[in-house]
């Protein structure tokens, strides 16, 4: 094939585009996620009895806080790693001073504590709940932000993976938070934190592959 | 042309293009075919590749550049955008031939438009098979529209479906084409 023929054959047809096009197809996606996953926290936990009742709803505002704005700004984020060029560090470094802000907060309140409750405090008996439903509440919003992504151009997978990781992850977390709630704020350190960052590596290790394009 | 001038002359076609205007679109498309070429003929010389891998390269980037227009923001400059998917291209195609990756440096963007090359020749891509693969239906849409050089009406009325359906019928050739482009290089 000629590559005029080519140009011929792409010039056919020209479609406007609008400017909001990435954004606004991304974001659907990551909320189509969100609602598959609010559909599955009720088919697994039934209308969160707890939400908004829980023990301490101070832990419950900190734990919205940190996963709705790492949602937020990974969500900004996203929109750029979408794209063929590089990325700003901006967003990056506010995500990492998210998660500085919340592993501060932790270990002010488990130093300030009694060396006794430490175990308790991280310990307490929904860790493993956290483990496995942040991770599954993640895989919706995670595989839509992914399909999305394939559609754009993002020239740095493992980054791009990264952010859709923590994205998916945080979103899964808020809704997860609403139906066992962090007990201290040690554990939403670990038990938040700690997996979203895991999922987070997940993503950057498994997108090489998935977004090839 | 100078590359800065070349830069507002190319991001004026592609805007137009965004909005719809498609002789503008294939003037970008022409004037990318040719520095596209020199780009990719000068790095596949380096390590012994021939000219006809580099056309391959430059249709399958025309095609990236076709299918994800909207992923360029048009508040920031064209070459950039333009280069970052040349380059993510070239990679990709080197690491399916299972040549070094480390040949390819990372260049200033205008590096893209310092050389044009109008030598065309031919890909090794056969438009006639390609379009074989697509489904009868949308093969006959698009060689009404493109060989018989119909309106989209006018093909609509020939082909007994709305105006948009043929849109949206050659939309979704062009993307299975530029897939089938991709599958046959890693078959």
């Amino acid at each position: 094939m000629k590559t005029d023929e080519l140009v011929e054959l792409l010039s056919i047809q020209v479609e406007p585009v609008r400017a909001t096009h990435l954004r606004r197809t991304l974001w659907l996606s990551l909320a189509v996620g969100i609602g598959v996953t609010v559909c599955l926290m009720l088919a697994l936990f039934g209308v969160p009895a707890y939400a908004f009742g829980a023990a301490d709803l101070r832990i419950q505002a900190v734990s919205f806080l940190f996963t709705l704005s790492l949602v937020a700004i990974g969500a900004q984020l996203l929109v750029t790693v979408a794209r063929p060029a590089e990325p700003g560090r901006k967003a990056l470094l506010l995500m990492g001073l998210v998660f500085l802000v919340l592993l501060a907060a932790g270990l002010i309140a488990l130093t300030s504590s009694p060396r006794a409750a430490w175990h308790a405090m991280l310990f307490s008996p929904q860790w493993s709940m956290c483990l496995i439903c942040i991770p599954l509440f993640a895989l919706a919003p995670f595989a839509a932000l992914i399909r999305a992504l394939r559609r754009a151009a993002p020239t740095h997978p493992a980054l791009t993976g990264a952010t859709a990781g923590i994205v998916a992850a945080a979103s899964g977390a808020a809704i997860f938070s609403c139906c066992i709630p962090g007990s201290s704020l040690p554990f939403v350190t670990v038990w938040y934190g700690g997996v979203i960052l895991l999922c987070a590596l997940a993503g950057a290790v498994i997108s090489p592959w998935l977004l090839r394009w | 042309m100078d590359v800065r001038s070349l830069e507002t002359e190319l991001r004026t076609l592609m805007l137009a293009g965004l909005d719809g205007d498609a002789l503008a679109h294939r003037a970008l498309l022409t004037g990318l075919s040719s520095h596209l070429r020199a780009y990719f003929k000068r790095r596949l010389a380096r390590i012994g590749r021939s000219e006809a891998d580099a056309e391959d390269l430059v249709q399958e980037t025309l095609m990236a550049i076709h299918t994800r227009r909207h992923t360029y923001d048009r508040t920031q400059p064209l070459t950039p955008w333009v280069y970052a998917i040349a380059r993510y291209r070239l990679i990709d195609s080197l690491r399916r031939t299972k040549a070094s990756v480390k040949d390819v440096p990372i260049d200033e963007h205008v590096e893209l438009f310092v050389d044009d090359d109008t030598g065309a020749i031919e890909s090794g891509l056969d438009l006639e098979r390609l379009l074989a693969r697509l489904p009868a239906k949308t093969r006959r849409t698009i060689q009404l529209v493109k060989l018989d050089g119909l309106s989209t009406h006018e093909a609509a009325a020939r082909s007994g479906s709305s105006p948009s359906a043929v849109k949206v019928t050659v939309h979704r050739g062009l993307r299975a084409l530029s897939l089938l482009v991709k599958s046959r290089n890693t078959r």
